[in-house]
């Protein structure tokens, strides 16, 4: 019996050396070298320096920008920074990353959701309200919102914008990506692009 | 199969009432303990009952619910009594009868066993020990089992065999062995005893049917340990319901968790499985079978191979010479004398057979055995006998033995490995060394299926004789069923390979051992076992018994020999080689009963819980009711019902249990087919009426 | 549900089987211990470890010996992944500067890596250095991996053999399998994603300011590498807290397709190179059919419940047509979210691409009844295997019984000793996840961890159970589980679901393998063809149904039935 603990250690620290040094070193330095737009996490820049993520989504609070999702994640709560179970609200906290985890029977979530779609109605929204408008995404930091939800904030955007209506839908739909090969994906707008080329448009 | 008295109806109403006295016995726990899913039972009856009285003295809830429950619970474990009682009280009146051939027997014992001198004194057959030697006249009955060592007599071996027909046994040869109990119907024998009192064969019998002392059987064992998980599993299930219902705001009383363990544990197999396996001896003696083990029987169901005995078994073994055909320059007169005197002191059926023909045939008188003749005892290894006179040394035997020691005079051929085939020829052949006539009236012999017997005297080549054999009848169609069944059948013969040929394709096996000695079929078997192959066979003779021994499966002939009846684990007492289908039939009929009854039971739970589960969380959570798809009426009839069901479902299957699941002879896929359409689909769906059924009695009486 | 989203779901599973079966003649030839295309840059460094290692490779060990060495290497590989955690504040490549970890919760993640489960009671950009996640659990993701494909190695050569008295040698089939199936695959798999947009740095984070002139810390690392070796040895444990719904983790369709096809390759090629092994192709392929008929009814179910939407918000105003949004990525859509789901908790990954947590009911039901089947089709690499085994093997007993002959499989009898160990297995399932359960819905510091209260509260608990307990690791990730008693009792469900499973499985490995092999005839039970299929199915949808319906019942069943009347909690 003995005898198989040399074998474990020495193949632990073997292994360790190969798959968990020379593996991700190895992966890292390739990465770096040929991909170092990605392997550096797709950042997007304006003049102004980065701006965010491709990949990552962000917090548009104001109304000249389009809206992203509602977003779970939560950051440490400044008034007690050495409680870790004290966090407050703070959506797209890319240091973090959470869902709700609230089920289809949490009355929480009806009364959330609730509320979301009086404002909405309130800021004057008619018909339906698009799912993802008022649904809280799986990570927190989902870029994308649908088309619908995109043409449903044009009226708010191109006020506050003081555009032409049809403009502001122009830039949308050039910002609507849709399914790969035409089955591959899912229709969606990535909203710091959009309000980047919204930004764009009202510059030039 | 003899027509057996002992065969009695499902419903003796005799053995249905010491059953049910039976059945209160078996509620000790000691005696339970051996049933581990029906002890569960028990224990937690117990329970149930206790708070029943609580419930009588405080009506905490209601005492009507919990008394029904735990009447019913009462009465599932002993409806599995019951069951486990009736198989037993049949096998019990089985051995009742088989008891009464053993009365008192008085013995005409030899003082001195080694010298068989006059003096006989009379004892009692139970104070008999092994190597006494008895006198047993027309008349007595013979006090235990021994072998005969000098005399022939005719037996009735009624009290055995149920077969009135008196048959011979004689010392020497195949047919020496006799059992206890049998009575001598004239002439008179010695017979040295070979079984004490208490281990006969009657006795093993008698201990096979009273399941008192049953040990279980492997597969029974195996499928105990399924029962036994199953039943810690739902142990689990219905302990961890109570909190997780608390948290769900139901508050489960003991006693409808009780209720709902009993349900799902599987009280139908654990109740019945013991009564099968005894059913299962039980139609094994029916068909006149004894197993030395339940282990045989489950082993019987599994065989793959089945290696025969061409003589008594395929054929009637009784070889009966038939014509003398001298060589050239031999008259038929000389070759009959020089093979009656070969023949002289040959005790076997044939050689009195070649006695009688030469006597009757050619008018020679047979002359008695002169002082100075030394006898050559016939061995399976030499295949040859003879006698050694001043002047001639006779020999006669299988022929090509007789050949080969005709060229080599005095010692037979070696043996050398023909290759593939592992049968061992000797060195010459019947080509090299005779005349042109001689070889083909051997060739005649053969290919007609008979055996020829070369005669020969001091080294000369006298003639061949022709014993002739003769296959049973309708043996083709048994072979064939037993290739549907997946059986391969191999006989096995000390003829030489035309000659077995022959007999092999008139009696439709699948394969043939030719010239074959009792080491060629060892170690055929061991090469099938080897093989992985399971394999069975049947034997009468003393040279049968070291492969009886080994093989998986040995059957013996009751008209063979002792050493042959003991190297098995089983014996026919029809002597009828087919026999081996039935027993085949026997043990997969227990095996598939098992797996039927078990799946059956298993599928019910699916219904139990549909009855069950909405009924016990349907005041905190109306919306389970959707889960009610037999719509039953209130909480506690769905449970109450439930119960019942599943106490009387063990009742309603006594019978199946007992007389077991119906058996064809097919491949294994079909029979899977429709055992899984009955048991597995039909255990899913007949709970869910039952319970529907009982259900709507139960609200209709207003008991629930 | 669409059309499109069926063609989607349809497409990825064609691509499963296609490399599937290819990847099998490979994986066979690594069981035979046989040379490929890789020998030639692969065997000296194979040889280089043996030699340092002091392994014989040419001598097998029994079944007792080769479960000896799986605890020797499980254990140093828990005493080092524990130790990492405890001294990652003083250990470099910590750029965040994080704590050493707790030690209940070092205890939790070192046995959650080493069982292959990769349960996570810890957001990983939040906890754990790059150190850590490096050394530690990209590590043991190859290892774990390794070690379960090993032991479903020895469970096939105790089927392939007869009368044998050793089953492999564990040092052998762990470095080989490590050596030329994960780490090839895991380093393409690797640049692929990092070319797909997957991150791979040692940064720690990066600041930006938004359009808006917010900041915005970005959580960066070299997760490729790791992403690539989490799905494919079925690990699941992410890089990031919101694990494979994390953009960086899975930032497009085409990610996402990978991740699925690399969680589903090995334990789907698995299963067919286990025909080869025994010698008969259609013995896998039976098994494959029904594990295929499971987890793609539980596609089915969950795309159909996701796509009907919850009744609560509909009712509030919402557009139904896009399902259920809540907790879930617009990137993907339903059907692929559907897929990765059920795929994820058939096979033993845990990975997410949605919160199981915001499922409905019965979108819900699908994935627990996966993993409290015992993640089993098809299973995590070599535990699906051998996991499915075992269930056949009782199946086959139940139902050889029925056409008269001694159980056997593939020509191996089951007799007792072989019904004491299989059923020994199997209960520990029940035992830990309703024994635990009901532990935890009667302690108050349990009920606290609940995010959701109510029949769902109830599926969070179990969910939690039986999830350790499979090895999956996905959560319905509301439950707290990062306290005292939750870190001790996931990690000793763990701890049993992997080991109280595998031993007896080694054990049961070596009784066979020591049997004779019995020729099949036409009295043999078939085992393959439609009628074992149908059978298997109803063996297990019966059992695991009579284990778990209460419970279920109590849970996922009722909430359905309580959202469709509109009750909330």
């Amino acid at each position: 019996m003995l005898s198989q603990i040399r074998p474990a250690i020495v193949l632990l620290v073997l292994f360790t050396a190969l798959t968990g040094l020379a593996y991700p070193l190895a992966i890292t330095g390739i990465a770096q070298a040929v991909m170092p737009n990605q392997a550096n996490g797709s950042l997007l820049t304006t003049s102004a320096g980065p701006v965010g993520s491709a990949l990552i989504g962000q917090n548009f609070a104001t109304d000249k920008y389009f809206h992203s999702r509602p977003s779970a994640t939560q950051a440490q709560d400044p008034a007690h920074p050495d409680d870790s179970s004290k966090t407050i609200d703070a959506p797209y906290n890319a240091a973090n990353s959470t869902g709700s985890n609230l089920g289809p029977t949490s009355q929480k979530l009806l009364d959330r959701v609730k509320a979301d779609v009086d404002a909405r109605r309130a800021a004057g929204a008619t018909g339906v309200i698009p799912a993802d408008a008022v649904t809280t995404s799986a990570s927190g930091l989902d870029p994308h919102i649908s088309p619908e939800n995109a043409l449903a904030q044009v009226a708010a955007v191109a006020k506050a914008r003081n555009l032409p209506e049809d403009k502001v839908r122009a830039v949308v739909e050039a910002n609507i990506e849709g399914r790969a090969l035409g089955l591959i994906g899912e229709p969606r707008v990535n909203v710091l692009r959009l309000n980047m080329a919204l930004d764009a448009l009202t510059s030039s | 199969m003899s027509t057996n008295a002992k065969a009695q109806g499902l419903f003796d109403p005799k053995i249905i009432r010491a059953a049910a006295l039976d059945a209160l016995r078996k509620l000790d726990p000691r005696k339970l303990a051996k049933n581990p899913v029906i002890f569960v039972t028990e224990a937690v009856s117990l329970v149930v009952t206790g708070f029943f009285i609580r419930d009588l003295i405080t009506h905490e809830s209601s005492p009507l619910f919990s008394g029904q429950i735990a009447f019913w619970l009462w009465f599932t474990v002993l409806f599995a009594n019951f069951a486990e009682a009736v198989a037993e009280g049949r096998g019990k009146a089985q051995a009742d009868a088989l008891r009464k051939t053993r009365s008192d027997t008085r013995a005409k014992r030899y003082v001195d066993s080694k010298n068989l001198s006059e003096v006989i004194q009379p004892v009692n057959a139970q104070d008999l020990r092994v190597g006494d030697v008895v006198l047993v006249e027309a008349g007595d009955i013979i006090p235990g089992d021994g072998e005969i060592i000098e005399g022939v007599a005719s037996v009735n071996e009624s009290a055995i065999t149920g077969e009135s027909a008196p048959v011979i046994r004689e010392a020497g040869g195949d047919r020496s062995a006799v059992t206890g109990g049998t009575t001598v119907l004239s002439d008179h024998i010695k017979v040295r005893i070979t079984a004490a009192q208490g281990s006969t064969f009657i006795d093993r019998m008698i201990a096979l049917v009273e399941g008192a002392e049953r040990q279980k059987t492997p597969n029974e064992l195996a499928l105990s340990i399924l029962l036994s998980g199953l039943t810690l599993i739902f142990l689990i299930v219905c302990v961890t319901l109570w909190p997780i219902a608390a948290y769900s705001g139901t508050v489960l009383s003991v006693t409808v968790l009780i209720a709902l363990l009993v349900c799902l544990i599987p009280t139908t197999i654990g109740g019945l499985l013991s009564a099968i396996g005894v059913a299962g001896m039980d139609r094994l003696i029916r068909f006149n079978v004894i197993a030395t083990s339940g282990r045989a029987v489950e082993a019987a169901g599994d065989v793959d191979t089945l290696l025969l005995d061409k003589t008594g078994t395929i054929t009637f073994g009784n070889r009966m010479a038939d014509e003398f055909i001298p060589v050239a320059g031999v008259t038929e007169r000389a070759l009959a004398e020089a093979a009656l005197i070969a023949s002289l002191a040959d005790e076997t059926p044939e050689g009195r057979s070649i006695v009688a023909l030469a006597k009757s045939r050619y008018e020679i008188a047979a002359p008695s055995l002169p002082p100075e003749a030394t006898v050559v005892e016939f061995t399976a290894q030499t295949r040859i006998s003879g006698l050694d006179m001043p002047g001639r040394v006779l020999r006669k035997g299988a022929v090509d033995a007789i050949l080969a020691q005709s060229a080599t005079t005095g010692t037979a051929a070696p043996m050398r490995n023909s290759g593939g085939a592992g049968v061992l020829v000797r060195q010459a052949t019947i080509g090299d060394l005779a005349p042109a006539d001689f070889r083909q009236a051997v060739d005649r012999i053969s290919r007609s299926g008979g055996t020829p017997l070369a005669v020969s005297d001091s080294g000369r080549l006298l003639g061949v004789i022709h014993l002739k054999d003769i296959v049973k009848p309708d043996i083709r169609p048994r072979f064939a069923e037993l290739r549907a069944m997946g059986i391969k059948t191999v006989m096995v013969t000390g003829d030489n390979p035309i000659t077995a040929a022959a007999i092999a394709s008139e009696a439709g096996v699948d394969d043939f051992l030719a010239q074959a000695t009792p080491e060629d079929k060892l170690a055929y078997i061991r090469r099938e076992q080897q093989g992985g192959r399971l394999i069975a066979m049947c034997g009468d003779g003393t040279n049968d018994a070291p492969a009886l021994a080994q093989a998986d499966v040995g059957v013996a002939m009751q008209t063979g020999t002792q050493a042959a009846r003991e190297a098995g684990n089983m014996v026919d007492l029809d002597s009828d080689p087919t026999k081996l289908i039935e027993i085949v039939g026997i043990g997969k009929q227990l095996l598939m009963t098992r797996g039927s009854l078990t799946t059956f039971s298993i599928a019910n739970d699916v219904a139990k819980y549909f009855a069950i589960i909405p009924a016990l969380f349907v005041t905190t959570y109306p919306e389970l009711g959707a889960l009610n798809i037999m719509g039953l009426s209130s909480d506690k009839s769905a449970i109450l019902s439930a119960v019942i069901f599943n106490a009387l479902i063990i009742i309603a299957l006594i019978p199946l249990a007992l007389k077991g699941v119906a058996y064809r002879p097919v491949g294994a896929a079909s029979l899977l087919r429709r055992n899984l359409l009955i048991y597995g689909l039909g255990g899913v769906i007949v709970p869910f009426i039952g319970i529907k059924i009982i259900d709507v009695l139960i609200s209709a009486l207003h008991l629930a | 549900m669409t059309f499109v989203g069926w063609l989607q779901i349809a497409i990825v599973l064609a691509l499963v089987l296609a490399t599937a079966i290819p990847l099998s003649g490979y994986i066979a030839g690594i069981y035979a211990g046989k040379d490929n295309f890789l020998s030639p840059v692969l065997r000296p460094v194979e040889r280089g470890f043996y030699w340092l290692a002091g392994v014989d490779e040419t001598r097998e060990q029994s079944s007792f010996l080769y479960a000896i060495a799986l605890i020797a290497f499980s254990i140093a590989g828990f005493v080092s992944l524990y130790a990492l955690q405890r001294f990652q504040n003083v250990l470099p490549l910590n750029p965040q500067g994080f704590d050493a970890v707790g030690a209940d919760l070092a205890f939790n993640t070192s046995i959650s890596f080493i069982t292959n489960t990769n349960w996570q009671n810890y957001g990983g950009e939040t906890t754990m250095s790059h150190l850590t996640q490096m050394l530690g659990l990209t590590v043991h993701n190859f290892l774990s991996a390794a070690t379960g494909l090993a032991i479903a190695f020895a469970f096939v050569r105790a089927f392939a053999r007869s009368s044998a008295a050793t089953v492999g040698n564990f040092w052998v089939d762990v470095t080989r399998v490590s050596l030329y199936i994960l780490l090839p695959i895991a380093i393409v798999l690797a640049l692929v994603f990092v070319a797909l947009g997957v991150p791979q740095t040692l940064a720690g984070s990066v600041d930006v300011t938004t359009l808006e002139g917010a900041k915005q810390t970005i959580s960066m690392g070299p997760m490729a590498s790791q992403e690539a070796i989490k799905q494919l040895g079925t690990n699941g444990g992410g890089f990031f807290n919101a694990n494979s719904a994390h953009p960086f983790e899975n930032p497009n369709a085409w990610t996402n397709i990978l991740q699925i096809w690399a969680l589903l390759l090995i334990p789907v090629a698995s299963v067919i190179a286990f025909g080869r092994a025994v010698g008969d192709l259609r013995q896998g392929r039976a098994i494959l059919i029904t594990m295929a008929i499971l987890l793609i009814v539980g596609v089915g179910v969950i795309y159909w419940a996701e796509s009907a939407g919850t009744l609560g918000l509909t009712a509030l105003g919402l557009d139904p047509s896009a399902g259920n949004l809540e907790g879930k990525e617009i990137r993907f859509g339903q059907a692929m979210s559907a897929l990765f789901t059920s795929a994820t908790t058939g096979t033993g990954t845990g990975a997410v691409i949605t919160m199981h947590d915001s499922l409905t009911p019965l979108g819900g039901l699908v994935p627990l009844f996966n993993i409290l089947a015992g993640c089993i089709w098809p299973g995590g690499v070599g535990a699906g295997l051998y996991g499915f085994l075992v269930v056949a093997i009782v199946a086959v007993f139940v139902a050889g019984l029925m056409v008269g002959r001694t159980p056997e499989y593939l020509g191996k009898k089951i007799e007792s000793r072989e019904m004491k160990l299989a059923m020994f297995a199997v209960l520990i399932y029940p035992m830990v996840v309703l024994g635990f359960s009901g532990a935890s819905v009667l302690l108050k510091t349990a009920l606290d961890s609940l995010n959701n209260a109510g029949p769902h509260g109830l599926s969070e608990i179990i969910y939690a159970y039986a999830s350790t307990n499979a090895n999956n690791g996905s959560a319905f990730a509301g439950l707290n589980g990062a306290t005292p008693w939750f870190n001790t009792t996931l990690g000793l469900a763990m701890l049993f679901g992997r080991f109280a499973y595998a031993i007896p499985v080694l054990a049961l490995a070596g009784g066979l393998a020591a049997k004779k092999k019995a020729p099949a005839s036409a009295g043999t039970f078939p085992t393959t063809g439609p009628l074992f299929v149908g059978l298997l199915l109803g063996v297990i949808v019966i059992l695991y149904l009579l284990q778990y319906f209460p419970a279920l019942a109590l849970g996922p069943v009722v909430e359905h039935f309580l959202m469709l009347s509109g009750k909330a909690f």
